[in-house]
């Protein structure tokens, strides 16, 4: 399944920031006038408002949910219907095991692909070109395809409801691979890989000393994107988190939503707490985040 | 393929190393000192020619336990009678399983449905990434606000925004009806009626990927040289032209990586229409009018209980994707050629 898959835009160092001469104002250095301002105060809302209107129907009873028009504003109940939600899907224990799982996937994911990636981008070897097309490969299986197995030797195993059957499946990730090898191609210098072999250092001192130091930007965007991957993750961790609860997030609000309460204030609290504190990282990161999906321009 | 050390697998060691091996530069060298020069760099061979499979080994040991060998599991289990309840006893069946499911008229619908579905989220959503990308790409105010809000959907699990969505759709009470009955338009059932839910479901796709997209796309586009614009202004280009015969080219290969992605993405479709179903099946609706393929699975795998036959519809999705892939590689060869 050959794709033409066009490695994404080399990294920019200065991320976000358009080079471009000052005389050059023919093209795409236009100032934005009032419409594109228009279009993307729309957009902006279109993204926003269903997640602000989420905290808005947690803050309202289901009496007002039920009549016409819907609520624009918030009412009192906030906190009242997040603790709630709290206690009913059990989102103490699920963000515990969350952020467990989302951590110990991102910080492996992250370690495995730098160490892949600067093979895949710095050293000559036998195959590399190969073996790095049968990588890029790989991300056109989707992995839901494999979930049928996965289930058997989950259920052979007797990992049911155990995290672990969550965390290892995850770790497989091209794209981690990919976007350490396109970010250290530009990022590391040859020389100074040059100089520390001169000095004698082995393959695993210029990883340690020179490509981690080098690629730790990266490998912090890397690390983001892959935590917020594992944090939503939904299908397989449906599947084998259920029986007698030990959930994820996710589990646990599509639990709120699929259960038989008709409280759907209490759905959007579930809902909300299963959101925030990606929001949180991305208020914070969000610049970061988006440099790096840039870079690195491939679904993951 | 074990530790990447003396493995069978590597290729024979013809030229004597692939990376230039420097042995430590010297001074006077004794007896002793040559013995240990030798053995350094004996060991330092060895690590040039080894280390590079040792450090791209674990993504493959990984891939091959968790991805390939599943994949390929799958394959003979659609084979056998496998039953949710005792999932390691298999008894073999033949075809069986793939003549149950092309029989059975709800493949074919779920089929049909996301290939509907895929195309309504897949075609606005690239549209619009592209021309918010070409917004993005002005010099603008705050332009990180922008791009940060338009990914916060893509930081939205699939299973918050599709139950706020249920909400935004509902029929009777739901904020898209009532800003449709403000223009005039009268209440529609975004749960029962085909296409309505179709778009419904669809329209979380939409909403989560559009901002993604606009990213990849804004980031091929800062990457096109800016001369190729002047050039197109000084033949009196005016900016649309320039967008048509400058931009779109450039991003050619990008558009179709994002196609290939989003075809892929769309074919797995299943958090969104199991979660948007106000019955809290998994059959999609009420008349499976927006049941995926995806969704199709889950039900017959652990509603049904018939492991074996999911992975029949498994199985099938993946000869789907290898049809796409080629015809997808015979377009990109043809694109290529014409250029």
């Amino acid at each position: 399944m050959t794709t033409t898959l066009t490695p994404p835009t080399p990294p920019d160092h200065k991320q976000g920031r358009v080079r471009r001469p000052k005389a050059a104002r023919a093209g795409g250095t236009l100032h934005a006038g009032p419409i594109a301002y228009l279009i993307l105060a729309l957009f902006t809302i279109g993204s926003l408002f269903p997640l602000v209107w989420t905290a808005i129907a947690a803050s309202r009873d289901n009496q007002r949910l039920a009549e016409t028009p819907p609520p624009f504003w918030f009412g009192s109940g906030l906190f009242d219907k997040l603790e709630i939600a709290w206690t009913d899907a059990n989102l103490g224990e699920a963000f515990i095991n969350t952020t467990f799982v989302a951590g110990v996937s991102a910080i492996t994911i992250v370690v495995l692909s730098t160490i892949a990636g600067f093979a895949f981008a710095k050293l000559r070897f036998k195959g590399r070109n190969a073996m790095m097309l049968i990588v890029i490969g790989t991300m056109m299986v989707p992995p839901q395809l494999s979930i049928i197995p996965l289930y058997m030797m989950v259920a052979k195993l007797d990992w049911s409801d155990q995290l672990q059957a969550v965390i290892l499946p995850s770790l497989v990730s091209a794209f981690g691979v990919f976007f350490m090898r396109q970010y250290l191609i530009q990022a590391l210098p040859d020389e100074l890989i040059e100089a520390a072999r001169v000095d004698g250092a082995s393959s695993w001192r210029v990883i340690w000393h020179i490509v981690f130091p080098a690629a730790r930007p990266a490998m912090a965007v890397l690390g983001m994107l892959m935590f917020v991957q594992t944090w939503n993750d939904f299908l397989w961790p449906f599947l084998v988190l259920t029986q007698n609860g030990n959930p994820t997030v996710q589990v646990a609000v599509a639990g709120l939503g699929r259960g038989y309460t008709p409280d759907q204030s209490l759905i959007m609290a579930g809902a909300l707490l299963g959101t925030l504190p990606l929001l949180v990282v991305f208020a914070i990161f969000g610049k970061q985040i988006v440099g790096g999906i840039m870079q690195g321009a491939v679904k993951g | 393929m074990s530790t990447g050390h003396d493995t069978a697998a590597a290729p024979p060691a013809k030229e004597g190393g692939a990376a230039p091996g420097r042995p430590p530069a010297d001074g006077a060298p004794t007896e002793a000192d040559q013995r240990r020069r030798a053995r350094l760099s004996r060991r330092w061979q060895r690590d040039m020619r080894w280390s590079p499979y040792a450090f791209v080994s674990p993504f493959f040991l990984l891939f091959l336990a968790f991805g390939l060998f599943p994949l390929i599991y799958t394959g003979w289990a659609s084979l056998h009678t496998v039953e949710l309840t005792a999932p390691t006893d298999m008894s073999w069946v033949g075809l069986r399983n793939y003549t149950r499911i092309f029989d059975d008229d709800f493949f074919w619908n779920a089929a049909k449905n996301t290939l509907t579905i895929g195309i309504i989220s897949t075609v606005p959503q690239l549209l619009m990434a592209m021309g918010l990308a070409h917004i993005l790409n002005y010099k603008l105010r705050a332009s990180t606000f922008y791009r940060v809000a338009m990914l916060a959907p893509y930081a939205t699990s699939i299973a918050a925004a599709s139950l706020v969505f249920v909400l935004l759709f509902g029929r009777d009470y739901g904020m898209i009806n009532w800003a449709l009955n403000m223009v005039g338009i009268d209440n529609i059932d975004w749960q029962n009626d085909k296409w309505p839910s179709q778009f419904a479901v669809s329209s979380i796709v939409i909403w989560r990927w559009t901002g993604y997209n606009a990213l990849i796309y804004l980031a091929a586009m800062q990457a096109i040289p800016q001369d190729l614009y002047e050039s197109a202004a000084l033949d009196g280009a005016n900016r649309w032209r320039q967008f048509i015969h400058v931009t779109l080219p450039s991003l050619r290969p990008t558009i179709l990586f994002t196609v290939v992605v989003s075809t892929i993405g769309a074919s797995q479709v299943f958090g969104e229409p199991l979660l948007f179903d106000a019955n809290k099946g998994a059959s999609g609706g009420s008349q499976h009018q927006f049941q995926t393929l995806g969704l199709y699975l889950y039900e017959q795998g652990w509603v049904n209980q018939h492991l074996g036959r999911a992975s029949a519809i498994a199985w099938t999705m993946f000869l789907i994707l290898i049809v796409i892939g080629i015809v997808n590689y015979v377009i990109s060869r043809r694109l290529r050629a014409s250029s």
